[in-house]
């Protein structure tokens, strides 16, 4: 590994062909396709904090949320972000999940606002009893109430546009009416790298700084600069029952067994982290970053497979929940 | 899925993945980045192209391609094969009509490269997300259909690519294997687009025969096309030059977005380097003010770079302390960009709601923020036949060239030479939305040629020798609802106070200085700007100036405000409901309004923008004309 480490860094600082400019001659460098996707993010980080008046990232603890917040922490060095970490909990996350969130809130010097709608823990809505109702009441209405609580007019998020077809066509800046709907049919043209954060009293927008970036990218920028992610991501021996041909790990004993049913260690990595049990796991023995970039590269699903999220509502599900409010 | 080929270099691909994961990172590492879109409408095959791209580059996983392979049998236009198309259209309305609405973004990768393609819409209701989808394009694919030939939409198509300044365009002429791949129908193909394109002033561009249904010439070359002798599609992809490396060979330019200010010790600021690069001890000038410095450190996360280029994201420091804020510009100190408030420029017109000649919008341009107002124009272009045309205005989905005033100096460069220093977009102040995009084609003299006479005698002792602050009271409400009244009274109050006052009257300028202007939307808007610039004079003249009239949209009377000092714009909201000043009637113009004996009123067939934070609001339904009069006066003593 760390040979691999010095084998990158020698080649980043790898100038390339000198060029003539203007009877100069300049060293010019050739980004990257990392290089211009970091650049990316980080102006439109910058965007947000120039044009609005109380902007926050969404913070979920997965890789995409890592990443984003790495780029957050480049974008301002070496001030901190001048926003607040927000995490709408659903008391239903991995163990693992909560304390790395805890360590980067502390390690970014930024505030960590954490919040789980009162309605929802009143009811004790879990996701075995209650079905879609845990994602809509925890997550989407959550999420709503948070912002409206601390009164936020722009929040960050992780959304890629490679994980889902209605993603792939959603913009940058994405606009929100007053109840967080979203109207794709009615959104603004984005041209060149030119944002319109514009918005009239009580509207939001939500922004997705690494929406060009792919799964891949993701994994490859994390193993370029050392990302600190959960190890759920890595195989490990762990307490697993099959389910409706899903792997689910059983992280705590809220977690209800079946008559017979008995949880069997097998070595397994997650793809992708929500809920605990509406995460699905997959058997691997990949145990550092390039092993799982080897399974992710070899595999042949794609990520959000794991995730029963997706597949309600037909074919356009993700679309619905996005009107509604979801992120 | 029978006849996709099993790929040589996709297997060695898979081969290093699998036996040398490190070696495979690196290279990865190392790939550059290529955006282009694909134009063409739906039946020309272009969402099959992309989806036959992603397959072939691995990037459609098993559980899409069952999905898809479902939805191919529901929806699908290709019978039992796997309809490609269903894979790019993704929202619900698009998969039902079978037609691309919006842009869509994908990403695949090759052993060189990383690709995102915009996929956009072809139908010229579309043309908006097509600009959008081209503004960040480095290369263009434009297809044609081998059986049709150059159509009009090749035309729009290859029209609109080149005004937003594409360099390398594709001409793929698909479904070749629907015509036997015929060498003849191919070249007459490209005889016909040379022509067209050297009509239009595109320089050059790289034609294939391609079948994106079938694979030929997209990642091998066919065996069915011998007489070709270019590169496959992805090769070509692969290997043409990317418009940021382009960008770094010109002059540097970092638009300031935020100054970075953590204590006292630090101060820089940050941007994205639009053209050029910078080192430490280089000289540059900041504009608009036109200070030099030096820089002296180049500041990342990952550490102080030695040099950085166009395309990155950096903090820079000077070795002064000169004014330098977002909006600003750093440029190298002996070639600066220019600035001015007057240009003509290329729009292509986003929003439903046609341009208003005169009215004030927000332009965004590079990390500044200024209010322009845009001329009639000079002609719009048809995109299917490029001739260009008289016009009013500018109608959604047009492009036109107009001539376009800011109201403060903007650092600029034409678009033709910096998109980022050149191109803006144009936002709606009242809706926030985004309604144009623009492209710089140069600045216009005239303005520079007039310069500001020096006075002795200035606005401030003009108002010093009436003993009063100037100040215009702006009365905006309903015909009817008693501007006029209310205003003569608070004139003869400040009259017996031994102030210095003067009412502009609607009416009574209309009998003068404005007899030329009617009452469409643009007279009234050019109405309103030249009494704002009358109120304007009278203030410097040291009066406080009372104006009555109608002025039903909030950006004109913004504009009005924008024009005086903070403070010195009274907004007066006479509130009386339409249904009290329609009873009233004074006039009896209500009746001819509703007989439509008269045209454009507002209430009755024109809106009425009632103000969201007038300085003074007046309910006539509560308060009567003198108790009106008093508050408006003790607002403008400060007594109340």
């Amino acid at each position: 590994m760390s040979s691999l480490r010095n084998a990158i860094r020698a080649q980043k600082t790898d100038w390339g062909h000198p060029t003539k400019a203007k009877g100069r001659a300049i060293l010019m460098k050739t980004l990257t396709h990392l290089d211009r996707l970091e650049a990316e993010a980080i102006h439109i980080i910058r965007e947000v904090v120039a044009e609005a008046d109380k902007p926050v990232m969404l913070y979920s603890v997965g890789k995409d949320s890592a990443v984003m917040l790495h780029l957050a922490r480049k974008a301002f060095y070496p001030s901190p972000p001048p926003f607040p970490l927000l995490h709408v909990d659903t008391t239903w996350k991995f163990k693992a999940m909560y304390e790395l969130r805890d360590k980067m809130a502390r390690d970014s010097g930024m505030d960590l606002l954490v919040y789980q709608n009162p309605e929802a823990v009143e009811k004790g809505i879990n996701p075995f009893d209650h079905g879609a109702l845990h994602t809509d009441m925890w997550k989407t209405e959550g999420l709503k109430q948070a912002l409206d609580k601390y009164g936020f007019d722009a929040a960050f998020g992780g959304a890629r546009r490679d994980e889902e077809k209605s993603r792939a066509k959603e913009r940058i800046f994405s606009f929100r009416t007053s109840s967080h709907g979203w109207d794709p049919k009615n959104q603004r043209p984005e041209l060149w790298n030119l944002y319109n954060a514009r918005k009239a009293k009580g509207e939001s927008i939500r922004v997705f700084p690494i929406s060009n970036w792919t799964e891949l990218d993701i994994w490859q920028y994390i193993h370029l600069n050392e990302i600190p992610i959960v190890p759920l991501y890595f195989a490990d021996k762990r307490p697993t029952v099959e389910r409706d041909g899903m792997l689910l790990m059983v992280d705590d004993d809220r977690f209800p067994l079946e008559p017979g049913e008995v949880p069997v260690m097998r070595s397994i990595r997650f793809r992708t982290l929500g809920c605990y049990p509406l995460t699905g796991a997959v058997e691997s023995e990949a145990k550092t970053l390039p092993e799982v970039i080897q399974e992710t590269l070899l595999t042949t699903t794609s990520e959000r497979q794991g995730r029963a999220i997706d597949k309600d509502a037909g074919g356009a599900g993700m679309e619905v929940k996005k009107q509604q409010g979801y992120f | 899925m029978t006849d996709v080929n099993t790929k040589e270099d996709v297997y060695v691909v898979d081969k290093l993945i699998a036996e040398d994961i490190d070696a495979y990172l690196v290279s990865h590492e190392h790939k550059t980045m290529l955006r282009f879109i694909t134009c063409g409408s739906v039946d020309d095959g272009k969402s099959t192209l992309i989806g036959r791209m992603l397959y072939d580059s691995k990037m459609i996983f098993e559980d899409q391609l069952d999905a898809l392979s479902a939805d191919s049998k529901k929806v699908g236009t290709q019978g039992q094969e796997i309809d490609f198309a269903l894979l790019v259209d993704g929202l619900a309305a698009e998969r039902e009509q079978g037609i691309t609405i919006d842009v869509a973004y994908r990403f695949f990768n090759t052993e060189k490269r990383k690709f995102i393609v915009a996929d956009c819409p072809g139908h010229e209701q579309y043309t908006r997300n097509m600009v959008t989808g081209a503004s960040t394009a480095d290369l263009a694919v434009i297809l044609i259909d081998a059986r049709k030939g150059v159509l009009v939409q090749t035309r729009r198509h290859s029209y609109l690519c080149h005004l937003i300044g594409i360099k390398n365009i594709v001409l793929a002429v698909n479904k070749m294997d629907l015509v036997d791949y015929d060498e003849v129908v191919f070249d007459a193909i490209v005889k016909d687009y040379t022509e067209f394109a050297s009509s239009i002033g595109i320089e050059s561009f790289t034609a294939m025969p391609i079948s994106g249904f079938k694979g030929d010439n997209i990642t091998t070359l066919s065996e069915n096309t011998p007489w070709y002798k270019g590169t496959t599609l992805v090769e070509h992809l692969e290997t043409v030059e990317v418009l940021s490396s382009v960008d770094a060979d010109k002059p540097f330019r970092l638009p300031v977005q935020w100054v970075n200010r953590p204590n006292l010790d630090f101060r820089g600021f940050s941007g994205l380097i639009a053209t050029g690069g910078v080192k430490a001890g280089d000289k540059i000038r900041v504009l608009p003010s036109g200070k030099t410095s030096t820089i002296t450190r180049v500041v990342t996360y990952d550490g102080d770079l030695e040099e950085a280029v166009a395309g990155q994201s950096v903090t820079v420091c000077f070795e002064d302390e000169i004014d330098c804020s977002r909006g600003s510009v750093i440029s190298v100190a002996d070639n600066p960009p220019q600035t001015a408030d007057q240009f003509e420029s290329t729009f292509v017109w986003l929003a439903d709601e046609a341009m208003i000649p005169g009215r004030a919008y927000w332009l965004k341009l590079g990390t500044q923020m200024v209010s322009a107002t845009v001329q009639e124009p000079k002609y719009t272009v048809n995109v299917n036949t490029m001739e260009h045309m008289a016009a009013k205005t500018l109608e959604l989905n047009a492009i036109g060239v107009a001539e376009l005033t800011t109201d403060k100096q903007v650092v600029f460069e034409p678009y033709a030479e910096n998109r980022t220093l050149g191109g803006f977009i144009l936002i709606d102040k009242m809706t926030n939305a985004t309604v144009a995009a623009g492209m710089i084609n140069f600045s216009l003299r005239r303005s520079q040629n007039v310069h500001w006479q020096a006075i002795d005698i200035d606005r401030k002792q003009h108002a010093n020798l009436k003993n009063q602050k100037p100040a215009v009271l702006w009365f905006t409400g309903l015909s009817g609802s008693g501007k006029s009244t209310i205003a003569n009274m608070v004139e003869k109050k400040l009259h017996r106070m031994n102030r210095h006052t003067f009412l502009l009257d609607g009416d009574n300028v209309r009998h003068g200085l404005n007899k030329d202007l009617g009452f469409t939307e643009a007279d009234r808007i050019e109405n309103i700007r030249r009494v704002g610039e009358v109120a304007k004079l009278m203030t410097d003249g040291g009066l406080i100036v009372i104006t009555a009239f109608i002025s039903p949209f909030q950006a004109d009377r913004e504009m009005v405000r924008s024009m005086l000092p903070d403070g010195e714009f009274i907004e007066v909201f006479i509130d009386t409901p339409l249904k009290v000043a329609e009873a009233r009637d004074v006039k009896g113009l209500y009746k001819k309004a509703r007989s439509g004996e008269l045209k454009n009123f507002t209430g009755i067939d024109s809106p009425y923008e009632a103000p969201r934070n007038p300085e003074v609001r007046i309910d006539t339904t509560v308060l009567s004309p003198e108790e009106a009069a008093n508050l408006i006066v003790d607002t403008l003593l400060g007594d109340a």
